[in-house]
């Protein structure tokens, strides 16, 4: 078993000293990072300096309406436009507003003057307050109260509550679940591809550049198969720990830096993580306090261990079928006619998981997660909502069977594909290899 | 006690006989020579006592032992079809190669090292093997093949794709290596070579052994009893014809070349005696088919008992 291991750490080495997996570890989790902080740092950062507005209004209905923001101040000025803009922005620096008179209508029409791009910040609030005013005008004119308007609006607030065996009553919030699934539903779909393409990729090396028959006067065909399935597993586990890892040190690294500037963004960006993690901001009383509530009534510990479950059974399933296909082709072109079908049952269950989401006990949800080729996404999009143990435990049972039977197959096929040049290789010739007695 | 023994191995593809009962026998030290044409069996056999396929019948045996999957130690390949990683380096893909062979990471390091020299590449331990020629990645993988020491080396079509002093530099480390001990298994359609360095064949054709034992010997058993015969004559050569027969007659300079063929149990000292008393006699020889002859000569003549069948 020794030179299994000689195998599966060169495959390993090779792998993780590339220049293309160091940037994609750090890649990743920056890109990640930023997904979380940069929404908060861009809202912090235009809000940063205080900005004052010149309010020019000639139609007098507005001007009264602005206040004072945190980083925003209003003040009136009335002389004509042209002075207004050159004492504002040139004299001292500050934005002009300029709402122009109108005869009939109510004014919809605004200028803002500034010297700077103004932030996003200051044009929302600007707009809203006069949607605000303008609306109320308009329903005063035709004789309705806005009091009363704004009285009759109501929110509504629905949480559900999934009652488990038992009677333990949890607050579910299918939102957050919804969220949960289709993340590890498609981390699980790319992780397969990604480094079942890999497994696909280094048997057709070996192939092409005749290495192989070197090394099988070494070693069984088997162990050169599984060592390198093996050892791109162990590349796929390492990154992505290495991307949690170091997503947790670049967040941490940000929220230090925020430490010095002042605490509001730092709040902000606090609030802004919790929010990330949940996915979905819940809009009730204290959404935080839910959010929390309905992430500790997911099984994190059966999250977690199903998520390593299945994607390293998913990726032994895969990963030996393309192991076949490369050894049995002898060119890249060739192997798209065997990938697709391969593919095919994963692409299914990743376009099958709105479905899914919809009636996550659906018998079709039920079936597509027992299947071995399909069960890895279906079953990870099923169990954030809640999966009896027993039918994890029946999907994790076939999907073993399903890896011990397409690894046994796939031994047999590649045992003498590896080795066979020049064939046009098609099923027939496949099925013929596969019932080759050795 | 012969080295490796196959004694009626068969082995049948999915629907072609690839070896048929083929025995062979490549006695301690010695450089054996397997020959045969195109898909006659011969990579079959070779990856049998690699073990990397799988006989159906029959048996090999190292030092008269069956063979085992932990010989595979012992027994150095250098395929036909042979090839490196591309994007590894040099020394690092050979130190794997070696531990393949169950050679300590340091104890590699420190043979390949010395080969290394030997070869004049020290240079390239760190390169990428695709940074390197065709010949280059040839020596590398020369030296992966021999550098475990091992008691049986196979060789198959060794010196292709090497130039003319690089096939001196290989020609001699074989020898080199046959002389410390190891037991040579030489697979090539270069016939000079094998009448340079083998000291038994087999040859192999549709998947059965038509012709095996010691170069000497199959050369004497093909030795058409034809002698030539340099000599100075102003008239043309008539010798007894119940005796012997004149096959052709050269000019070359100042003298003749006559092929002669000893009919009827005539001896060589009998047409020395008749040529004797007739011309004066430059040279005399025995007419003895090269390697390359007797393997078409057998291998035409089984095509054309196959056809005629």
């Amino acid at each position: 078993m020794n030179k299994i291991f000689l195998i599966i750490q060169r495959e390993y080495l090779t792998r993780v000293k590339k220049k293309s997996f160091v940037i994609m570890t750090f890649l990743g989790p920056v890109l990640m990072a930023a997904m979380i902080i940069l929404p908060a740092f861009l809202a912090d950062w235009s809000e940063a300096t205080h900005k004052n507005i010149a309010v020019l209004d000639e139609t007098g209905w507005y001007y009264e309406k602005f206040k004072d923001q945190d980083n925003i101040s209003f003040y009136h000025v009335h002389q004509d436009l042209e002075t207004d803009k050159e004492k504002a922005l040139y004299e001292k620096g500050d934005l002009l507003l300029y709402i122009p008179k109108t005869e009939l209508n109510i004014p919809v029409y605004a200028q803002l003057f500034s010297t700077k791009q103004p932030g996003l910040n200051v044009t929302s609030y600007i707009k809203s307050v006069m949607k605000r005013e303008a609306e109320n005008k308009k329903l005063l004119a035709s004789g309705i109260d806005p009091k009363l308007i704004k009285s009759s609006k109501v929110k509504i607030n629905l949480s559900t509550i999934r009652v488990e065996e038992g009677g333990i009553e949890k607050k579910s919030n299918t939102e957050v679940e919804v969220g949960l699934a289709i993340f590890a539903g498609i981390l699980i779909y790319f992780f397969i591809f990604m480094f079942g393409a890999q497994v696909l990729k280094g048997v057709m090396e070996e192939k092409q550049s005749r290495i192989v028959e070197v090394i099988l006067s070494s070693v069984k065909p088997f162990q050169l198969m599984m060592g390198k399935i093996v050892g791109i597993a162990l590349v796929g586990l390492t990154q992505f720990l290495l991307w949690i890892i170091l997503t947790g040190v670049f967040l941490g690294i940000f929220q230090s830096g925020f430490m010095g500037g002042n605490t509001d963004a730092m709040s902000m960006l606090s609030s802004q993580s919790q929010m990330a993690a949940a996915t979905q901001e819940v809009s009730a009383g204290d959404p935080f306090a839910m959010v929390t509530e309905i992430i500790s009534g997911i099984n994190f510990k059966i999250m977690i261990f199903s998520f390593l479950f299945y994607f390293l059974a998913g990726y032994l399933l895969f990963a030996s079928l393309f192991a076949a296909i490369g050894s049995a082709v002898d060119q890249d072109a060739d192997t798209q006619q065997f990938m697709f079908p391969v593919s095919l049952p994963l692409i299914f269950s990743v376009a099958m998981s709105g479905v899914i989401i919809n009636q996550p006990d659906s018998s079709l949800a039920f079936w597509l997660s027992m299947f071995p080729l399909t069960s890895p996404v279906t079953m990870m999009i099923r169990i954030p909502f809640g999966v009896p143990i027993w039918e994890i435990a029946l999907s994790m049972s076939l999907l073993v069977i399903g890896f011990l039977a397409s690894t046994w197959m796939a031994g047999k096929i590649y045992r003498t594909g590896i080795l066979m040049y020049g064939q046009k290789v098609n099923y027939a010739i496949m099925w013929k290899w596969l019932r080759y007695r050795h | 006690m012969p080295a490796l023994q196959a004694i009626n191995v068969s082995k049948t593809y999915i629907n072609h006989k690839a070896l048929n009962k083929v025995s062979i026998e490549v006695a301690e030290q010695s450089i054996f020579g397997l020959l045969g044409p195109n898909g006659a069996g011969k990579t079959t056999l070779i990856r049998i006592i690699n073990q990397i396929s799988m006989m159906d019948e029959g048996q090999v045996l190292l030092d008269g032992k069956p063979i085992k999957p932990s010989d595979t130690a012992r027994i150095g390949y250098l395929p036909e079809e042979r090839g490196l990683y591309k994007k590894m380096k040099v020394g690092e893909q050979a130190v794997y190669l070696a531990q393949l062979k169950g050679v300590k990471r340091t104890e590699a390091i420190r043979e390949l090292r010395k080969w290394f020299e030997k070869f004049e590449i020290a240079s390239w331990w760190n390169k990428k093997v695709e940074e390197l020629s065709k010949g280059m990645q040839q020596k590398v993988q020369f030296i992966a093949t021999v550098m475990h020491k091992p008691k049986l080396l196979i060789f198959d079509e060794p010196f292709s794709g090497f130039d003319p002093i690089n096939v001196n530099l290989l020609r001699e480390e074989i020898l080199n290596l046959r002389s410390e001990g190891a037991t040579i298994i030489f697979s090539t359609h270069n016939m000079a070579s094998v009448e340079e360095l083998c000291d038994d064949i087999a040859l192999i054709n549709n998947s059965e052994v038509i012709l095996s034992g010691s170069i000497k010997d199959i050369k004497h058993q093909y030795k058409p009893n034809i002698f030539s015969v340099d000599y100075r004559s102003k008239m043309p050569l008539e010798i007894d014809p119940s005796s012997f027969e004149v096959l052709k007659t050269t000019e070359g300079g100042d003298f003749l070349t006559s092929e002669i063929r000893l009919l009827n149990g005539s001896k060589a000292n009998d047409l020395v005696s008749e040529l004797l008393n007739k011309v004066e006699m430059q040279s005399f020889n025995e007419v003895v088919p090269s390697i390359n002859d007797i393997f078409i000569q057998e291998v035409s003549s089984a095509s054309k008992t196959q056809n005629r069948e």
